[in-house]
């Protein structure tokens, strides 16, 4: 059975993207940097979400997610993190295109 | 491990670990604190609700035995502090990748 944070943490990532790809149209997606970025953000992700999940500081339900973990941390955390982290960086490339401001 | 605090100590490891970006990459992000706010507030928002959201809907729980108590607008002030630091850890570590690889336009060269 799909847990509900399965499906929100589902919907977080599609909201995130189209959020980038239909309102703040910054490029993100094409830009190479932004994956280098991820990627490494990726690993110290799974490094706080061991700190996190492994004690465990944080626990989750477990009819609330698929089952499989990473570093003690259900994959939906993943997701979660991709939202949060695209959003950001979006945003942040968003003020700096409205106000000519640069990277 | 740091009893009550641990959480809040992970967190200032985040920040203390990503503080070099700034300081010798030149990431500029402290220092654009406008910009900054820009890209934080919204997220904090917006995920602080989430996590709202699932703590009653019963997601996920936070040990007491390594966080402190203390609660702010229904959830542990360590959470609060997370949406603030992850973000900023992630801008830092995205404006440092942007100083070290130089944008390139569709044509390749070198913008």
């Amino acid at each position: 059975m799909t847990g509900e944070y399965t499906l929100a943490a589902a919907c977080g990532v599609i909201a995130a993207v189209l959020l980038e790809l239909l309102v703040l149209r910054t490029g993100l997606f094409r830009d190479p940097r932004y994956w280098v970025a991820l990627a490494i953000i990726a690993c110290f992700q799974l490094l706080v979400n061991g700190v996190l999940t492994c004690p465990p500081i944080v626990s989750y339900d477990p009819t609330q997610i698929l089952g499989p973990r990473i570093a003690c941390a259900p994959v939906e955390d993943l997701g979660f993190g991709f939202a949060m982290v695209t959003t950001t960086i979006a945003l942040w490339r968003r003020t700096a295109s409205t106000r000519g401001g640069g990277p | 491990m740091f009893g009550r605090a641990t959480y809040l100590v992970l967190m200032a490891a985040c920040l203390l670990v990503t503080l070099p970006l700034e300081l010798v990459l030149k990431a500029g992000v402290y220092r654009r604190p406008r910009r900054w706010l820009a890209a934080v507030v919204p997220v904090f928002l917006v995920f602080a609700l989430w996590d709202w959201v699932a703590v009653r809907r019963g997601h996920w729980t936070y040990s007491p035995r390594w966080t402190t108590g203390i609660e702010l607008l229904g959830l542990p002030l360590e959470e609060l502090v997370f949406f603030v630091v992850v973000p900023t850890c992630a801008l830092l570590t995205y404006q440092a990748v942007v100083r070290l690889m130089p944008a390139r336009d569709r044509r390749g060269a070198p913008r």
